[in-house]
């Protein structure tokens, strides 16, 4: 069966200025995913290709086998529908309430009873540890619960394929290892596949099956594998730096 | 050694000795004292050694002189060595080695090419061609986007419809009212001047009519409605965008272009021929007003206004003002669409989406008066 995602040849640019190219990765069903590098390597911006908000220069994008690159924008719902994406600085709707970010998809999607719906909005809330949020809008509260508020929204419609752009940045600690804890039981308890842009290397060892570097200085990527092999025994040697932030305590044998 | 009451001055001195460069660096570098005193030449090198016995106090001023003498020199260069920081106190070297840690990114380094006045013409000319298409899509989409709405597949919140519709509705009326009440007066006021000449006063009310409901109430109301809504139209999907929220309605399978464009759209067209009628009726009152003042009694002035104002008269504005409100909220829509990812872009935008919108109103208006002449209405 093929991969649940899968970049080929992949090149990203803006205009003449070509920020990775020929990247080649497959993502299984089931995995968490971290796509890694350092500050303005091009994370995001493999994550808005991956979403189809922005199309690559060359290569394409399948999902499980099917040509996502190739299909015309507007024909792509089917597979929009199974993504849930979670923006960096949270992207929520600043005129609706938290309860309406989450509602206003949900009742998009097919008819649901309105309390079903408010049932819906309360558990997903309170799977980010802001129940009792609903009211309150964007605006009212801090950007960590932003955040949260993010991908809380990401996962109204039990996505199949979960994209997070930097869930961590910004969290204090505790809360950092609660959305590992909620990444992780995402994962185990629904299956859904998940995407992570991120550079916190606590998350990484403690949630990645896989992981890929983008190298700033090659502008391609670095490293493909599971994080803690490529801490230890990666042949590229920024790959290990950046995951030993910077020490490189033993040399791989 | 006597101390000076001014401090040393700064100073940086090129010596050679032996085969060595040697920067003799002294005096104290602060970013309040005099600037740099550089003496010796300066080959086009860098030192081999730095010489700093004499060297008083320094803050930031002095890492930032020898950092830019290396990149200056090592700027041209292809091999990037790590240049000598031989004799700089330990401090110092630390920090420089800090600064030389990464090298400079050479991107930003391209020298602006001089361009001639024939490549800014065409730059120019492309730009207007690009705005123009730009324009022209933007206009397709708005109809197939109605399209999707009178065949029901448009989808937006409705509540959101309604907001739109009372802030450019009821919202706009205290400062229409106060712009056409005052337009009557002047129109009035000049007129009567003129026509007491001819003592033919009482035509004031046709002079203040006619151009009440032909142009100015509906000019003047688009005007106030570019300014109003156009421009808040754009700042709000400007800084939608910004806050990559369009990006997260495009991920969860909403049209952005139906869920902000569209109610916006239908909005103004609705309101325009509204806040038109309500215009010329209250220029017409200012009018009035001012006939009042002059001898015109204002029952006189009412029946001399129904007289020259008939039906074709007054349809020409409130016809003109849907396309008025169509472009309005076309203008402001896009520009606030096409805004860049920062604070900046935002307020760009919405300066842009002022001038369009006014421009194309006035555009459309003579536009309209060439075609009404020659129809002869």
């Amino acid at each position: 069966m093929a991969a649940k995602i899968t970049a080929k040849d992949l090149t990203m640019a803006y205009g003449s200025l070509v920020v990775m190219h020929h990247l080649n990765f497959e993502i299984q069903d089931k995995d968490i995913f971290v796509i890694m590098g350092g500050s303005g390597c091009g994370k995001s911006t493999l994550l808005r290709h991956l979403i189809g908000l922005q199309e690559p220069t060359k290569g394409s994008i399948l999902y499980e086998g099917k040509d996502f690159t190739a299909t015309d924008p507007a024909e792509r719902g089917p597979f929009i529908r199974r993504f849930g994406v979670m923006y960096q600085s949270g992207a929520l709707w600043s005129s609706l309430t938290l309860g309406e970010n989450l509602s206003m998809p949900l009742e998009e999607s097919a008819k649901i009873s309105a309390k079903t719906v408010r049932d819906l909005v309360s558990y997903k809330l309170s799977l980010v540890g802001l129940s009792g949020y609903e009211n309150y809008y964007p605006s009212q509260i801090s950007g960590g619960m932003k955040k949260r508020a993010g991908i809380a929204r990401a996962m109204a419609l039990d996505p199949d394929i979960l994209f997070l752009d930097e869930p961590g940045a910004g969290l204090d600690p505790l809360s950092s290892r609660r959305l590992d804890d909620l990444i992780l039981r995402l994962r185990d308890s629904q299956g859904s596949t998940i995407i992570i842009v991120t550079h916190e290397l606590a998350s990484i060892f403690n949630i990645a099956d896989r992981a890929l570097f983008l190298d700033t200085t090659t502008r391609t990527q670095g490293a493909l594998g599971n994080p803690t092999d490529l801490r230890d025994h990666s042949d590229n040697a920024a790959v290990r730096l950046f995951l030993n932030r910077g020490e490189l305590p033993n040399l791989p044998p | 050694m006597i101390d000076s009451v001014l401090p040393p001055a700064p100073c940086a001195a090129w010596q050679q000795d032996g085969g060595e460069t040697v920067l003799e660096i002294s005096g104290d570098w602060k970013r309040d004292g005099p600037p740099a005193n550089i003496t010796g030449t300066a080959l086009a090198s860098l030192p081999t050694r730095y010489q700093v016995s004499k060297l008083g106090t320094y803050d930031s001023t002095l890492p930032a002189f020898i950092l830019s003498l290396i990149r200056s020199v090592t700027a041209d260069k292809k091999d990037k060595q790590v240049p000598a920081l031989d004799g700089l106190p330990e401090s110092l070297r630390g920090l420089l080695a800090l600064a030389l840690a990464v090298p400079e990114e050479n991107a930003n380094q391209t020298t602006p090419h001089h361009s001639s006045e024939i490549r800014k013409l065409g730059k120019v000319t492309l730009e207007i061609w690009e705005s123009i298409r730009s324009l022209l899509d933007f206009t397709g989409q708005t109809v197939l986007s109605l399209a999707r709405f009178f065949t029901g597949r448009a989808r937006f919140r409705p509540a959101d419809f309604w907001m739109v519709l009372q802030q450019c509705g009821v919202q706009a009326l205290p400062i229409v009212s106060l712009i056409s009440f005052l337009i009557g007066l002047i129109l009035a006021f000049v007129g009567n001047v003129q026509l007491t000449n001819f003592g033919a006063n009482l035509f004031v009310a046709d002079l203040v009519g006619i151009a009440m409901v032909r142009e100015m109430g509906v000019v003047m109301t688009a005007i106030i409605m570019s300014g109003r809504t156009g421009a808040a139209f754009a700042a709000l999907i400007g800084s939608m965008k910004v806050n990559e929220e369009i990006d997260a309605l495009r991920t969860f399978g909403f049209s952005p272009f139906d869920f902000l464009v569209l109610p916006r759209f239908l909005a103004l067209v609705l309101m325009m021929p509204i806040l038109t009628v309500y215009a010329n009726v209250v220029g017409i009152l200012g009018g009035m007003l001012v006939g009042a003042f002059v001898g015109i009694p204002p029952v006189l002035y009412w029946t001399e206004t129904l007289t020259s104002v008939d039906l074709t008269n007054s349809s020409l504005g409130v016809i003109k003002s849907v396309f008025f409100g169509a472009a309005i909220a076309i203008s402001g829509c896009m520009q606030g669409m096409k805004a860049g990812n920062s604070s900046a872009a935002v307020g760009e935008a919405t300066t842009r989406a002022v001038v369009a919108s006014i421009t194309t109103v006035i555009v459309l208006d003579s536009a309209f008066a060439a075609i009404f002449t020659l129809l002869d209405i």
